[in-house]
């Protein structure tokens, strides 16, 4: 991954916004942000992000390419589309706030130990394994996902929780060992291996 | 004119039967008033009623017609005789509409209406129907000052409808500034690209037409007259001089631009690649669709625009205001970088974009598909660097500071007005002394200066509220930039506005009738010479200019100039200036002739002036809403705040009023006046009111003024009720015999 | 009238033994009063729902929804597609918007299930189960099925982000839709219509990996709902449902707050007032009961 970053500064040396055009999801609707700063104001978690998505649209076409593609501002976005609906332009900033972190992702620029991005990878690596979401094992490995001290103690604080969604049927230690999936996993598989094939083809040509 | 035959008339529909006695009315009409005959009807404006008047006046050979009902607001179809004067008693708005229905209000009510009747028959006794301006002219020929985009479409649009034209152009070509452009800001959907600037069109269109006849390098070094009779020397550069006769005057002499000189700290002057939008576009036509390059003869690969370069600025030297044009004329020229090159990169560095228009969003929509880069910024300097231009700005939304590096930097200057002079500075020369002026537009004759009065930053006034194109001179017509900054569409529509405007003139000053807002008023100010002391204030005062002076200092009024407002009725110190129809006498004798009730009876009056314009209208929506108010107020409309004369104030005061209320309209920047100015000089002179209140020994509150908007419908009444609770406050008025 | 029949697409969080079995109980007691069937797509995969960006590119994160849509298309044709989940419908949802309108994309993710023997069309109408309740059946026939009116209950309508926006529910408006009061109101009880933070983001997947700013928010939630004198709050979403409702022990720890407020689906509601049992109705999910709902059910 790491190649790849090289390879997008030369060929982008001048123009982060034809790069964020050619390889995010969205990406080609940056130019047309008026500024208006709506999005910004209308995120719920707006206070935690280094940059909200107007400034990262401002900074995309101002080529700073590193400091957006290593914030951790887009890995905030809760997906709550409320800065879809409201941005006067119709940008469709959720969507090009998953790209950006996508693309931010694949290049091997994210930052390391950013939680949702740790949290999100789990999430995939548990979904592709099976087919479908094992709550427990997301769970437990979301709790070690800092190491095993910090861990435990995460584990210690809930399990008041976990018992009691034990308790009411919503959550079943058997599932650890085996649980939920479906029957074609391997089907699935190809399929997304197939897809991943298509996308990085077209992104070394883009 | 035959006697006065006054006929009254008292209406009882509505509720007005119910709620007052008509026959006590009528009483009042005949035996107080003097009406030779009184009549009451059930339902006066219906057919039967309004055939009642009608065979009055033609078989008893009534003349002034009082009639006793609703507003004079309401019925004026019906309540229209040809030949007689007529007058409304508002007994409907004014009285049952705004008092409760209860026995204690009773009398209060009664008597309030039959001062209203008493009122209405006053005033049509002193009231003379008016007759016919005899120095009504009727020319259709139209003069279009100025030859670009905005005169060309006035011409054109006033000949497509049958009018002849001349158009003077003091340039050797016609075009003006759009002449020098490469392409215009689209004008029609999708707003997406540049388009052909039209101005070649127009030209052709011109040409074609045999109503247009146009002079060239030509100015005006003299117009006199009036409306259906304007004289206008045409001079052309060789001094040859020929004089013209119009109907009416459309000034479109529009801007120039701004002097970039006075921005050294944004380069310009000291690179030649700074230049101002104006310049880019003669650039970009002198290249004819070549690659356009920098002086030194590089090919241009990135430009930045800086928009609002010296204006919209408190700085010295800059303009204040915003020339609305220039951030979507930035996008077009970057447009013109792009959809050659798309990797020329243009950078458009803006504090607000504004794109005004039905199209400006989506133009600028298709700037950014483009690639046209929007930075929100402030330029703070623009330096020669090691390869071309550092640009240094504030980037406003990353809030840090950035040198960005150009081949060529294009500044957004803005639009000054090429207005003529200032007649607020530069004083009309003396009768007889009279000299055309160079700096002069129009070089007009007229007592009050050369050029059309400014409002500010040197644009011409004209009446922004209610009549966009009117300007304080009546049949003359501002039109484009110099009004007020705009782009070309406006202009083009601003254009045909005032050519149908200047065709209105045309035709009303034919009839002797009065343009806005009095439209159709055939009255005209006349002054009696014996009684006049040539103090000039008239002359000074007519907020539309309308009154020159002879050489003996005599007022001359030009009938068609006037708009009939009674300015300078209120003005005149001696009160020889008065209308057929509106006279110190009308408004005065009616205040006299209200019932003052002795000091032991403790029922106070209140005197209430208000314009028929705003306040007026505001006192009858009210009345609809059923809003009450003192029953001790006594309301006359007058055309104008302007023409009060403070002979009613002085009168009323020794009559025994215990107070008096005025309401005008807004004065100031942002006046609402119809008159514009009227209102403003009647709060001039009612600021020395309060040494006539001390020297009669009376309190200051007895008089307020107000500036009372048509939306004051709630405020309008308690303003009334607010006096009425002063007077309680100091007492009744010991001038009551 | 002839059962209704829809190609059903439970999501992860409905199977047993999951975060939202609660959920999937109750909606069973609904439908079947309603004459509702639905089948389950089968060997359906889970949609990634919103927080699959990381790994997954766009292409293998529509590509899931793809193969769902492939199945229901294979075994169930003809008929819509509906999701109880807000996640899933809004994934599912978009991949076929974007799927009819995007002809590049949708002849990649073709190619992409040829590798698994699969083709998609993306000809059925995706569809939430709060869609079809209202344009389907429609509150008047919703009401008629009531048999133990909520009376007393005043009830919050929490409809939080992703049954909301950014495809929201027909006729209904961004910030302030109004189809969870109606239908609280068609139960029988009393909606809190100035509820303040009904379209307040939980956190959603981000409960997990930022709890402390997800808690901040959840406390407005429940806080507002106290506010307007709610008994319980009532939601369309799984996600919105766990995280208000399970974190309350420790926002009150936090917070010194004393919250014990119970968080239902409105699918629960139904199932109550159509006389179901605590089990039919899935209360014994609830880890905050909801008394009221029970007192209910044993009347």
């Amino acid at each position: 991954m790491g190649d790849m970053n090289v390879v997008k500064v030369e060929a982008y040396r001048n123009s982060f916004l034809k790069e964020v055009e050619a390889n995010v999801e969205g990406g080609q609707w940056v130019k047309m942000c008026m500024q208006c700063g709506v999005c910004s104001g209308s995120c719920p978690l707006g206070s935690a992000w280094d940059h909200p998505p107007q400034e990262l649209f401002m900074m995309i076409r101002a080529g700073k390419r590193e400091e957006v593609l290593t914030s951790s501002s887009m890995w905030m976005c809760t997906s709550c589309y409320n800065c879809i609906v409201r941005c006067p332009r119709d940008l469709p900033i959720t969507h090009i706030m998953h790209g950006l972190a996508h693309y931010a992702e694949r290049l091997g620029l994210a930052p390391k130990n950013q939680p949702t991005r740790k949290f999100a990878k789990l999430f995939w690596n548990n979904l592709v394994k099976k087919g479908r979401v094992n709550e427990l094992k997301l769970g437990v490995a979301l709790y070690f996902m800092n190491g095993l001290v910090e861990g435990i103690k995460t584990a210690l604080k809930m399990a008041p929780l976990g018992l009691n969604m034990l308790k009411t049927k919503r959550m079943n230690p058997l599932e650890y060992v085996g649980g939920h999936g479906i029957k074609d996993a391997a089907g699935l598989q190809a399929i997304l291996k197939k897809a991943r094939a298509i996308e990085l083809a077209k992104a070394k040509k883009a | 004119m035959a006697d006065v035959k006054i006929g009254a008339y008292i209406c009882k529909g509505c509720g007005i039967g119910e709620r007052l006695d008509a026959k006590q009315m009528m009483q009042v009409a005949s035996r107080d008033a003097k009406a030779h005959l009184v009549r009451e009807h059930e339902f006066l404006c219906n057919a039967e009623g309004v055939q009642m008047i009608k065979n009055d006046i033609a078989n008893e050979g009534v003349n002034r017609v009082a009639i006793c009902a609703c507003s004079r607001r309401s019925k004026t179809d019906a309540f229209n005789f040809e030949g007689v004067a007529i007058t409304r008693g508002n007994i409907r708005e004014g009285v049952i509409w705004v008092r409760p229905n209860t026995e204690e209000a009773r009398e209060t009510t009664q008597e309030m209406a039959e001062d209203y009747v008493r009122m209405a028959v006053i005033e049509a006794k002193f009231m003379t129907p008016p007759s016919k301006n005899t120095e009504a002219k009727y020319d259709r020929t139209i003069l279009v000052v100025g030859g670009g985009v905005s005169g060309m479409t006035s011409a054109i649009e006033a000949a497509k409808a049958g009018y002849p034209v001349h158009i003077v152009e003091k340039a050797s070509a016609l075009g003006g500034n759009a002449a020098n452009f490469l392409r215009r800001v689209p004008q029609k959907s999708p707003y997406a690209n540049p388009e052909d600037s039209g101005v070649a069109g127009l030209i052709k269109a011109i040409q074609a037409d045999s109503k247009i006849k146009v002079h060239l390098n030509s100015t005006i070094t003299r117009t006199s007259g009036a409306p259906g009779r304007f004289a206008v020397d045409i001079t052309t550069e060789s001094g040859a001089t020929a004089t013209e006769h119009f109907g009416a005057i459309v000034q479109a002499t529009g801007f120039h631009d701004y002097d970039a000189n006075k921005l050294p700290e944004l380069g310009y002057g000291k690179s030649p690649n700074v230049v101002t939008q104006l310049e880019l576009e003669k650039m970009a036509k002198a290249a004819n669709g070549a690659v356009l390059k920098t002086k030194d003869g590089k090919e241009i690969k990135s430009v930045v625009f800086v928009q609002c370069a010296g204006q919209r600025s408190s700085k010295e030297g800059h303009l204040p205001y915003c020339s609305g044009h220039c951030c979507s004329t930035s996008i077009k020229q970057a447009m013109y970088f792009k959809d050659q090159n798309p990797t020329i990169d243009t950078n458009v560095i803006y504090s607000d974009l504004r794109t005004p228009g039905t199209g400006g969003e989506e133009f600028y929509r298709s700037g950014q598909r483009k690639g046209v880069t929007f930075t929100k910024g402030v330029v703070s300097e623009v330096v020669n660097g090691s390869d071309g231009l550092d640009v240094k700005f504030k980037d406003l939304i990353l809030n840090q500071d950035v040198v960005e590096k150009a081949d060529l930097v294009v500044l957004a200057t803005g639009m000054i007005a090429n207005s003529g002079v200032n007649i607020d500075e530069v004083k009309q020369d003396e009768p007889g002394e009279w000299k055309s002026s160079p700096e002069s537009v129009l070089n007009l004759s007229y007592r009050q200066g050369k050029d059309i009065p400014l409002l500010k930053h040197g644009f011409n006034d004209s009446h922004f509220i209610c009549f966009p194109y009117e300007t304080r001179r009546t049949g003359i017509y501002t039109t484009g930039p110099v009004r007020r900054p705009m782009d070309l569409l406006q202009a083009q529509e601003d254009a045909t506005g005032a050519a149908l405007k200047a065709i209105q003139s045309i035709e009303s000053a034919a009839q002797g009738l009065a343009v806005h807002p009095r439209v159709g008023d055939l009255s005209f100010p006349s002054f009696r010479r014996e009684g006049c002391t040539q103090c000039k204030r008239c002359t000074v005062e007519c907020p539309f200019g309308a009154i020159d002076e002879d050489e003996q200092r005599f007022p001359v009024f030009n009938e068609s100039r006037c708009r009939r407002c009674g300015t300078c009725m209120g003005a005149c110190p001696v009160r020889v200036i008065s209308f057929e129809n509106y006279s110190v006498d009308t408004v005065g004798q009616q205040l006299k002739n209200i019932n003052i009730p002795e000091e032991f009876e403790e029922k106070p009056r209140i005197l209430v002036l208000a314009c028929e314009n705003d306040a007026y209208p505001a006192l009858d929506m009210a009345a609809m809403r059923k809003i009450e108010y003192s029953a001790w107020a006594r309301i006359i409309p007058v055309r104008c705040l302007g023409s009060v004369n403070l002979i009613w104030l002085t009168d009323a005061l020794n009559s025994g009023y215990d107070g008096v209320v005025m309401m005008g309209c807004q004065k100031g920047e942002n006046y609402q006046c119809h008159f514009v100015k009227g209102s403003e000089i009647a709060q001039v002179r009612m600021s020395k009111v309060d040494d006539t209140l001390k020297t009669l020994n009376l309190e200051v509150e007895r008089v307020a003024t107000y500036e009372v908007a048509i939306t004051d419908i709630e405020r309008a009444p308690r303003l009334i009720n607010d006096m009425a609770e002063a007077v309680k406050k100091v007492g009744l008025s010991p001038f009551k015999f | 009238m002839a059962k209704r029949e829809y190609s059903f697409y439970p999501g992860c969080s409905s199977q047993k033994a999951a975060s939202a079995s609660n959920y999937q109980v109750s909606v069973n007691a609904m439908c079947d009063e309603l004459d509702i069937k639905l089948n389950e797509i089968p060997d359906w995969n889970c949609c990634s729902a919103s927080i699959g960006y990381a790994e997954g590119g766009e292409l293998p994160r529509l590509a899931l929804s793809a193969r769902n849509m492939a199945l229901s298309e294979k075994f169930n044709p003809g008929q819509d597609i509906v999701a109880t989940c807000a996640a899933c419908w809004l994934a599912t949802r978009e991949t076929k918007d974007r799927l009819n309108h995007e002809d590049a994309l949708m002849k990649e993710t073709n190619e992409a299930l040829a590798a698994a023997g699969l083709k998609v069309a993306a000809n059925q109408k995706v569809r939430h189960m709060v869609e079809v309740l209202i344009e389907d059946i429609g509150y008047e026939e919703m009401g008629k099925h009531v048999k133990k009116p909520l009376e007393g209950l005043k009830i919050a309508g929490y409809v939080g982000c992703q049954t909301n926006r950014p495809f929201g529910i027909d006729g209904e408006s961004f910030e302030n839709p109004k189809y969870l009061d109606k239908l609280v109101a068609t139960l029988g009880a009393e909606p809190i219509e100035n509820y303040e933070k009904k379209v307040q983001c939980c956190g959603g997947a981000l409960a997990f990996s930022e709890p402390v700013k997800s808690q901040a928010m959840i406390k407005d939630i429940i806080e507002a709902a106290y506010d307007g004198g709610a008994d319980m709050i009532v939601t369309p979403c799984p996600v919105c449902q766990m995280n208000v409702e399970v974190y309350q022990d420790q926002i009150n720890a936090k917070y010194k707050t004393k919250f014990k407020m119970p968080v239902v689906y409105y699918s629960t509601l139904m199932a109550v007032a159509y006389g179901k049992s605590d089990k039919q109705a899935g209360l014994d999910g609830q880890i905050i009961k909801a008394t009221q709902l029970e007192a209910i059910t044993r009347r």
